[in-house]
């Protein structure tokens, strides 16, 4: 039985001595980054900069978190004990159980976002990285996690509709499905723009629908369970399907390859609907097994290559665009929308729907809250730096060449480097040239949405660590191939999840299409949740004004303000169950998000300036369009009417999304007034308390098969 | 750390993480609970195990 530390002993000099380097290091890495000008730093500053801050956040902030706010109780039996029923409830060990949490949370979100906040220069995305994801990010997962697991796994949802009643329950749920249609859509469409007019990328993405179905049939039927096994199998023909990539561009083949944007749009819709609506076990849960793999696997990999190459940064600390607002990936100055553009890797509201999922009922002792949820958070964080760094390594004219959209920059290599030029940067013709077939691309200009441009950084990384030049046009589409592969996991098995909600909710309304088993029930919701991303998806890649930089503000609002939503919850449950004076640790990151996205929104919204305010432009463009006029970057009156459309649509979601999160923080404040005035405090909504009698030990794993705990 | 000792280590954590240790964790329950009924065989507890998937689907994020 572990006893809870309640005896605070002196440290010793040798951890007072640790603690003082550590932050020593982090101090002299923040000064460099924040304070040279003038010449280039080295990547190496950002890293220790981040590792030192995430030690100390760790070690001081999460376990005061843990102690006082909190106050977890290891000798409180966690649901994972108590409701054992080695399906849904298992007391699973804490480093495979980070694992699995990991590889839930972290997908592309931080992969892209730093990447398109690079606009901004490298010092706004890394503050925000950093210190968001010790202050904002890794505590709302963390008290998330813990207020769920106190409560048997709730859900988000529920936790809102017993927390703060009816009213914000519903609110919430209908924000969780809108929102997840929105942060499909976009991912999907970072997949489009990556894999357009490149036969390379689509047949290596295309090859991974075969693979999976073979991965599947294989652990089916020939070697159940031998999932190690089969996913190596798995792993090794993607490499060979990257590697082929390369031939096919090379062969006759490649114009079968070589798919418009439309065209992409319509393969993944049908892919969506198709894998929502087959059983698990023949794509979704194979894919699942290649991604986690890949997800570690690549992640380890760039790390170790940030490190022994520690590249240099070209772009500029702060940009100019930071503060005038005019950048040309997205509009909008540095607050609030650097904030927005950078969800994932430091405040990320889908993160709380994971952490009120499977996670909290698997925790063995309450205290693992702090390795799992913080720790979680703070290695996507860390994943998200080195996106940052690999954005920021690239020649800034490159960086512009590639992220403006197409309607700025033209489609030749000559009118893009005279565009980018008129922004403020060089890159000549040649040198475009030059770096499309460095990676085995076509064409490298007006690739928008990230994943190109992390996979420009990656494969310089890469390349000079393992294999030299020669190997650049692999690594490329390596780095190509593991972004597409997360994003599909997640769209797969989102859409998968939106369905079951939909079913859930038009089940209330109308019974049979509740029921999961019912073939017709499934199809139509399927298609209903496909038919919904799929609308976004298709706008976005036909705005003449560019889909990442109309819809991509609108994906990190949505993804901030579902962190709003949890953030109440967790402030709400501190104030009702008589924790005010602790409840600043999760009011303050709500205020800063609050008044982020609020802001953001309303200036989406209500905007006078076109290229910010959706109404604005949309009253820019239907005045024009009434007139017969053509405003660029449209290219005929149809192009004027899409964008008529597309920004009436966004601004509307936009306007949408602030009402949800103000009338749940309303009604929220509410309720919290409510149990301040009361005489008596509400009653406690936790799983009562029953003692744990399970023995964790604490040392390291055995290596062999026995399981890591044993009942006394 | 011995390499024997590392390569252990890996290879209980994968099977851990990936589910691969499952059945042998519900042989060890079953033995105890059930001593008297026979054990699932791994084709049809891995079946079973998938097939729970398709009714309880798990979000990734971004």
């Amino acid at each position: 039985m572990t006893a809870p530390e309640t005896t605070r002993t002196r440290p010793s000099w040798r951890t007072v001595l640790v603690w003082t380097a550590i932050s020593i290091a982090a101090a002299a890495g923040w000064g460099v980054i924040a304070l040279v000008r003038g010449e280039e730093i080295s990547a190496f500053w950002l890293v220790i900069a981040a590792l030192g801050s995430y030690a100390i956040g760790y070690r001081f902030y999460a376990r005061f978190i843990a102690d006082k706010v909190l106050r977890v109780d290891d000798t409180r039996a966690t649901p994972a004990e108590r409701l054992d029923d080695d399906v849904d409830f298992q007391p699973t060990d804490r480093r495979v159980l980070l694992g699995h949490h990991f590889a839930a949370i972290a997908g592309a979100g931080p992969l892209v976002g730093p990447v398109l906040a690079a606009q901004m220069g490298y010092l706004p995305g890394t503050m925000w990285i950093i210190i968001g994801a010790i202050f904002a990010g890794a505590v709302q997962d963390m008290v998330v996690l813990f207020i769920s697991m106190r409560r048997n796994g709730k859900s988000l949802g529920q936790l809102a509709r017993d927390e703060i009643g009816p009213i914000g329950g519903a609110a919430a749920l209908v924000g969780v499905f809108s929102i997840m249609i929105i942060i499909l859509a976009v991912l999907a469409l970072v997949v489009v723009n990556a894999l357009a007019a490149s036969p390379w990328g689509t047949f290596s993405i295309a090859m991974t629908i075969p693979i999976a179905l073979l991965m599947g049939f294989y652990l089916r039927t020939i070697r159940p369970g031998r999932v190690i096994e089969t996913s190596l199998i798995g792993v090794a023909l993607l490499v060979l399907a990257i590697v082929a990539g390369g031939w096919v561009q090379a062969s006759s083949w490649a114009d079968a390859f070589t798919l418009s944007p439309q065209t992409l749009v319509f393969c993944l819709v049908v892919y969506g609907f198709v894998a929502a609506v087959l059983p698990v076990w023949m794509l979704l849960a194979p894919r699942d097994y290649l991604s986690t793999f890949m997800k570690i696997g690549t992640i380890a990999l760039l790390a170790v290559g940030v490190l022994i190459v520690a590249p240099a940064l070209q772009a500029d600390a702060v940009s100019d665009f930071a503060l005038n607002g005019m950048g040309p990936v997205f509009s909008g100055e540095l607050f609030p929308f650097v904030f927005i553009t950078i969800a994932c890797g430091a405040l990320s509201g889908f993160h709380a729907l994971i952490a009120s999922g499977t996670t909290p009922k698997m925790i063995q002792k309450e205290s693992q809250v702090r390795m799992i949820g913080y720790g979680a958070m703070l290695m996507e964080s860390f994943v998200a730096v080195m996106a940052l760094i690999a954005a920021c390594i690239l020649d800034p004219g490159l960086y512009y060449a590639m992220n403006a959209p197409a309607g700025v920059l033209g489609t030749t290599v000559e009118s893009a480097s005279t565009a980018v030029a008129n922004l403020g940067f060089t890159i000549s013709p040649q040198d475009l040239q030059a770096a499309a077939d460095a990676v085995g691309e076509e064409s490298l200009v007006a690739r928008t949405g990230g994943a190109p441009t992390l996979a420009v950084g990656m494969s310089e990384i890469l390349s000079s660590v393992f294999g030299g030049d020669g190997l650049k046009a692999f690594w490329y589409h390596f780095a190509i191939m593991f972004e597409a592969l997360f994003i599909l996991t997640t769209v797969d098995a989102g859409t998968r999840v939106g369905r079951f909600m939909l079913q859930d909710t038009l089940g209330n309304v109308w019974k049979p299409i509740g029921r999961v088993s019912w073939k017709p029930g499934i199809w139509i919701t399927s298609a209903l949740v496909v038919a919904a991303w799929g609308y976004f998806l298709y706008a976005g890649v036909n705005d003449p004004l560019g889909g990442i930089n109309q819809l991509f503000p609108l994906f990190g609002i949505a993804n901030q303000l579902l962190a709003a939503i949890a953030l109440t919850i967790a402030t709400t449950v501190l104030v009702k169950s008589g924790r005010l004076k602790w409840a600043w640790v999760t009011a303050a990151p709500l205020a800063w998000v609050a008044v982020v996205t609020l802001t953001a929104s309303w200036q989406k919204v209500f905007s006078d300036d076109p290229r910010i305010g959706f109404f604005a432009q949309r009253e820019r463009y239907a005045e024009a369009l009434e007139q017969g006029e053509v405003l660029a970057p449209a290219k005929d009156l149809g192009q004027m009417q899409t964008v008529v459309t597309n920004s009436t649509v966004d601004g509307v979601l936009a306007a949408f999304f602030a009402l949800l999160v103000v009338l749940i923080i309303a009604n929220a404040a509410w309720i919290c007034w409510r149990a301040l005035r009361s005489a008596e405090p509400p009653p406690s909504t936790e799983a009562p308390y029953v003692e744990s009698r399970l023995l964790v030990t604490a040392g390291r794993a055995t290596g062999t098969d026995e399981s890591q705990e044993e009942r006394p | 750390m011995t390499p024997r000792r590392l390569f252990g280590l890996v290879r209980w954590y994968l099977r851990e993480l990936t589910g691969e240790a499952a059945y042998g964790r519900y042989l060890d329950r079953h033995r105890r609970t059930h001593p008297d009924t026979p054990a699932l065989p791994r084709r049809e507890f891995e079946r079973r195990r998938t097939d729970r998937k398709d009714a309880h689907p798990t979000a990734r994020c971004c």
